[in-house]
């Protein structure tokens, strides 16, 4: 891995840039996925789908409490169990209690960003229990001891040819430049592994109300195997992933699909109600939900709401011109990248600052805030965090001052000239002052102009026949 | 073409305070511009800057304190009725009035600033904007002779929605070739305090818009904002490309030779 998720921001971000290998993967992947995106919406309304998924999303937040409620008594009936976690901790404890109970030795996992998000792998692992990603993406990240750097495409940041390096030291497996021949070799590593398997864990898409479901979308049928084989399947969901009806589940399901990978919808939608009923041929002995907040309750509460919206298909990272830039790891320890990360990562944490650079790795183009299949205005939720940081003087000091400088000689004309003045005088000089240094190490600064605008204008409106009007 | 008996438009031109200090020909483009299609133009002299730097970058009070300044010296304008909009030549700026004043001034509870905000923002225009939809300009009237492609600012094509006025505006001119930018609308990587702050990221970016470009075959790459024209320029010429980032303004105004010969003059003063 040449990005280290765990050094500070300015050395992530060296790090990623000094890597052509992953911008080559993430050039070639987003293009793609842009693509592909552009390709689906082209086929349907796609004004209509997306007012549609914002107010199916907007329902679900703004009834939250309700629908909440609605959702754990129907879970209760179909026979599930039902946990709340307040935060990572409580929802480790839940799931290695149950692992315990069930002496559970061997787990196997569909892709989930929740679970990443609390890090279940580490804490199982420390327990002695094996885990297994069974998402294709995933299970190469694991091999190679990496965490995802995409919510929809982990392994983005790979090339074929890094990823047949790592089946090679890790499975043995000779080279290949075909994907056919990893992924078979993918699939008969896994199949004895789901056999083996005590436990399932899944995330959660969308987990509807009114029938006590949970949904997942996956493309590789994994998902299916990892709810139904063992004998027990624990689905861990954030509070927000509640969705009214089967309807609204569908409808999201659709608008998540085309944004996300540009299919009509994806291959698989599995949708568990409850462990196996008797004269059911397979299913679950036990199925555990665990609804979890870590976070999200404050983010509703404070003036983020929107980002609850969110269905994670990752339209807003594929666009983003800094992602593609940088990749997922750059954006440290946190699975969420991209704009939608630059916003809940620093939300999510409890103490803003570890990761109060994010907001900022932003250049607000705006591309990700028209991309979003649930309309998150993402630029403006990245505006208030920064001004959020700001405002808890978590902002460097010398910034701070400039900023203060700034406001006092620009709120009035004379030292407004007058600062002009000063830089004018300056002249290059000035690019050696260090946030300027900074521009003018890989740009050429500007000059000041020997006379200004208002200058200009003034002598040129004293010449006769040019009438200027003041 | 204006008719005599109705009196012309009149327009206060916000230069922005980066074309007041570093790029006043572009001033003089956009001013000249403005009268020679058909409106006067108003200079109101005590003005400075927009706020944007100070607000994108988070703080809000130091913002508040410029945004207040700029709503002192065009709001009596607008509101007394001595002129009909205020034009800036760039996308940002008129973003920042017309998108971000209402938030700034509502989140401090400032209801008299907010509504002066709000009815300045409604008579402002981008120059481009101005030109074609309040002034009815189709044809600039102008030469220049090149391969020209056209980069869409971020603010103004996705804030603004601005877009179709400033290409048909370029295709009127004589003698240009309208090259296609591959991935146009991708951002170039200036945004603000991003610049210096990512100023890795910033530069990664902005060296991609460069090589689409020199992909282009242009010799000019035509946007209507001066900040992100000065990170082009600035990559650009490090780089010893000998395409340059242009104004359209200047452009427009057909004084964009003079332009380029006066930023390429032998070094220093
Ligand atoms: S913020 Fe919007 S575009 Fe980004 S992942 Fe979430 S739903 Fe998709």
């Amino acid at each position: 891995m040449t990005v280290d998720v765990g050094a500070a921001y300015p050395t992530r971000v060296r790090q990623a840039l000094a890597d052509d290998a992953l911008r080559a993967a993430l050039d070639r992947a987003t293009e793609h996925l842009r693509g592909r995106r552009a390709q689906a919406l082209a086929g349907v309304d796609a004004t209509r789908l997306r007012d549609e998924a914002h107010a199916v999303r907007r329902y679900a937040i703004e009834h939250l409490p309700d629908l909440l409620e609605q959702l754990e008594g129907n879970l209760i009936a179909n026979g599930c169990q039902v946990h709340w976690a307040r935060d990572a901790a409580e929802a480790l404890g839940v799931v290695l209690e149950i692992a315990h109970q069930n002496h559970v030795k061997d787990v196997v996992k569909s892709k989930s960003m929740v679970t990443e998000e609390i890090g279940l792998n580490d804490a199982l692992q420390r327990s002695g229990i094996d885990v297994v990603e069974t998402d294709l993406g995933e299970f190469i990240i694991q091999l190679a001891g990496e965490p995802p750097s995409h919510i929809i495409t982990p392994v983005i940041h790979k090339r074929l040819e890094d990823i047949s390096e790592i089946f090679q030291t890790k499975l043995d497996t000779p080279p290949t430049d075909q994907p056919a021949e990893l992924c078979d070799t993918a699939r008969r590593a896994l199949r004895s592994e789901f056999l083996i398997a005590d436990m399932g864990i899944s995330g959660c898409n969308f987990a509807i109300a009114e029938t006590g479901t949970i949904c997942i979308v996956t493309n590789e049928g994994n998902g299916r195997m990892v709810t139904s084989l063992p004998r027990v399947y624990v689905a861990i969901a954030g509070i927000e992933k509640v969705v009214r009806s089967v309807e609204d589940a569908v409808l999201l399901w659709q608008a998540a699909s085309r944004n996300a990978t540009g299919q009509d919808v994806s291959v698989y939608f599995s949708m568990s109600s409850g462990p196996r009923r008797r004269g059911d041929s397979d299913g679950p002995d036990e199925m555990h939900v665990i609804l979890i907040d870590n976070g999200r309750s404050r983010i509703l509460e404070r003036r983020y709401g929107d980002a609850t919206l969110c269905i994670r298909c990752g339209a807003c990272i594929n666009i983003c011109p800094v992602y593609r830039e940088i990749g997922g790891h750059a954006y440290g320890r946190t699975p969420y990248s991209g704009p939608i990360g630059a916003v809940i990562t620093p939300l999510l944490e409890y103490d803003i600052r570890p990761a109060r650079d994010l907001p900022f790795a932003s250049s607000l183009c705006g591309a990700c805030r028209d991309v979003c299949p649930v309309k998150i205005d993402l630029p403006r939720l990245l505006l208030d965090l920064r001004s959020d940081i700001v405002e808890r003087r978590a902002a460097p000091i010398a910034e701070r001052v400039g900023m203060r400088v700034y406001s006092t000689a620009l709120r009035r004309p004379a030292p407004y000239r007058a600062l002009a003045r000063l830089a004018r005088r300056l002249g290059r000089l000035a690019a050696l002052l260090p946030p300027l240094k900074r521009w003018a190490r890989t740009r050429e600064p500007p000059r000041f102009a020997a006379k200004s605008f208002a200058t200009l204008w003034r002598e040129r409106g004293r010449r006769p026949g040019e009438g200027a009007a003041e | 073409m204006t008719d005599i008996s109705t009196p012309r438009p009149r327009a206060a031109l916000f230069v922005t305070c980066m074309v007041d200090t570093l790029y006043p020909g572009v001033g003089m483009a956009a001013a000249q511009l403005l009268q020679r299609h058909g409106a006067d133009v108003v200079f109101p002299d005590r003005q400075t800057c927009c706020g944007q730097p100070a607000f994108n970058a988070g703080y809000r009070n130091d913002a508040r304190a410029v945004a207040r300044h700029l709503i002192d010296v065009f709001w009596p304008l607008v509101d007394g009725g001595d002129v009909d909009a205020v034009v800036a030549p760039s996308g940002s700026c008129v973003a920042m009035v017309k998108r971000h004043y209402p938030i700034l001034f509502e989140a401090a509870h400032d209801i008299e600033y907010q509504r002066r905000a709000v009815q300045l923002g409604e008579v402002t225009y981008e120059l481009t904007q101005y030109l074609v939809d309040y002034l009815g300009v189709a044809d600039a009237g102008a030469r220049c002779p090149g391969r020209l492609a056209y980069h869409p600012c971020c603010h103004l094509l996705r804030e603004l929605h601005i877009d179709a006025q400033p290409r048909r505006l370029l295709s009127s001119l004589k003698d240009a070739e309208i090259a296609e930018l591959p991935n146009a609308d991708e951002c170039c990587g200036f945004g603000g305090l991003f610049a210096l702050k990512n100023a890795d990221i910033s530069t990664a970016m902005g060296r991609r818009k460069v090589r689409n470009v020199n992909h282009s075959g242009a010799d000019m790459v035509v946007l209507n904002d001066v900040s992100c024209m000065t990170h082009l320029n600035g990559i650009l010429r490090r780089e010893g490309h000998s395409c340059r980032a242009v104004h359209i303004a200047e452009v427009l105004n057909g004084t964009v030779e003079h332009a380029t010969a006066e930023r390429d003059s032998p070094d220093d003063r």
